[in-house]
């Protein structure tokens, strides 16, 4: 069980509260778990990644650990603590605007 | 009593205000997808309930958003748009080759017989479309394609396809506009498109009669005489009789000709509204004075309404989908400023007074006259 925290806008659009949890089969990666959370929360497609090439977007980042796993590669192992359920996955808006 | 729906876009989010025939007393509902740029939102001509939202942000891209009840709850629908094919490139701002990137959705048109049929236009410049209800986009390529595309080049606002008129004598012929390329219109429903830009004169471009170059801010069409267009280009308030084929400039006496929003009264089709904006630097009313102009004449001779409209002090911008007329038999017009006020008229512009004065910057004004 992965544990994700979306930032405000997108818990809303998914219709949750507080964290979420996706199941990923073998050791998760960035890939595999917005993969994840994709397929159980159809709506979130296009706003964390690109559609179609699945980059992520420019002003989203990814968090775990206290570790900035935004330039990571997607298929990078995420951390233990991660994978076993103890720390979460942060998607993150950036700090941009004032 | 029949009624009105004024769909207002702002920069974080929707709102969406409702009165009777009268136009007195005002219920105002939102905000929706508070926190999110609301570019535009529509009502079906077909299902007036059917309402369309682009709902966009800088973190998190495009949504667009349904709603079956007029508002009341809406349902996220499809939010994919790809180029058709290898996107190619237009010109950035320098002239440098600059590839083609989506970014948001300025404007939907629902077609005028069939709720589940809307036209969007985005950001790069494209023409999308889906006969689903949103479920699925499909680029135009025809637009995009056309011979001119390499050669356009962005707007201050961006590459933006900000117009869609739909001919409602002609289910094949559509009008559409970009900042900064011009007028094109299709009369085989969007498979070829020609640019309609001839008589249009702009000093910053190299050559000020080009075919496409041209900033062209809004054009609009009064429904019985599709073949009459009226366009507030970046400057110049310019008139065609021949639906594109030429243009001629009407801005008379106006004290500006620069603005964004151009309107036609819907039983008065030689009545048309502007509101003049000092300059495209400046952004705001000439003389700290909110005037909205109206011509009787089809333009050239312009007089400025001004009562409930502050007359000084006042430094808000009125952009460009941020004005819209109902279908009342005293025609009512709505507009809406950078400053968050909503204003209407119930008189067809004699007389003013706000709607609400305190929404974030609007960027969107629509009207559905309700039965």
């Amino acid at each position: 069980m992965i544990r994700v925290v979306l930032p405000p806008h997108l818990r809303t659009l998914a219709e949750v509260e507080g964290e979420v949890t996706v199941e990923v089969e073998g050791k998760p990666t960035v890939c595999s778990v917005l993969d994840a959370l994709e397929a159980r929360y159809p709506v979130l497609r296009g706003t964390i990644r690109d559609h179609v090439t699945k980059e992520r977007r420019a002003f989203v980042r990814f968090f775990a650990c206290q570790e900035d796993l935004s330039h990571d590669p997607p298929d990078a192992p995420l951390p233990d603590a991660v994978a076993a359920g103890t720390e979460p996955f942060f998607v993150i808006g950036a700090m941009a605007g004032g | 009593m029949s009624g009105v729906r004024v769909l207002v876009g702002t920069r974080k989010g929707a709102f969406i205000l409702t009165s009777d025939g009268n136009r007195k007393k005002w219920e105002v509902s939102g905000p929706h997808f508070g926190g999110w740029e609301i570019y535009h939102l529509k009502g079906s001509p077909a299902d007036p309930n059917r309402l369309y939202a682009s709902q966009t942000s800088g973190w998190f891209g495009q949504l667009i958003q349904r709603s079956n009840d007029g508002g009341k709850t809406w349902e996220a629908v499809d939010n994919k748009f790809v180029y058709d094919g290898v996107p190619g490139t237009h010109q950035w701002y320098d002239g440098t080759p600059h590839p083609w990137e989506f970014k948001r959705v300025w404007h939907l048109e629902p077609s005028l017989a069939d709720p589940d049929t809307v036209y969007a236009g985005v950001e790069d410049a494209a023409l999308f479309r889906t006969s689903d209800g949103g479920q699925t986009w499909q680029e135009l390529p025809g637009l995009r394609g056309h011979g001119s595309g390499p050669h356009w080049q962005p707007g201050a606002g961006g590459l933006c396809l900000h117009t869609i008129i739909l001919d409602p004598s002609n289910a094949d012929r559509m009008f559409i506009a970009i900042s900064a390329a011009g007028a094109f219109r299709t009369d085989d429903a969007g498979k070829t498109w020609q640019p309609i830009n001839r008589g249009l004169r702009s000093e910053g471009i190299p050559n000020p009669t080009a075919e496409v170059g041209h900033c062209v801010h809004r054009i609009t069409m009064h429904r019985s005489r599709p073949n009459v267009l009226f366009m507030q280009k970046h400057w110049d308030v310019m008139r065609s009789d021949n639906a594109g084929e030429s243009w001629e400039e009407v801005s008379g006496n106006l004290p500006s000709d620069f603005g964004f929003v151009i309107d036609v009264h819907t039983q008065e089709p030689e009545t048309i509204y502007v509101v003049p904006i000092k300059s495209d630097s400046e952004h705001y009313p000439p003389d700290g004075k909110l005037r909205v102009y109206r011509s009787r004449t089809g333009g050239r001779e312009w007089e400025a309404l001004t009562q409930g409209l502050p007359q000084s002090d006042c430094y808000v911008n009125v952009l460009r989908d941020a004005m819209a007329v109902d279908s009342l038999d005293s025609c009512g017009v709505y507009f809406g400023t950078t400053g968050g006020q909503v204003y209407g008229s119930a008189d067809a512009g004699d007389t003013w007074s706000p709607i609400v004065r305190d929404l974030p910057a609007v960027l969107s004004v629509e009207v559905q006259t309700l039965p």
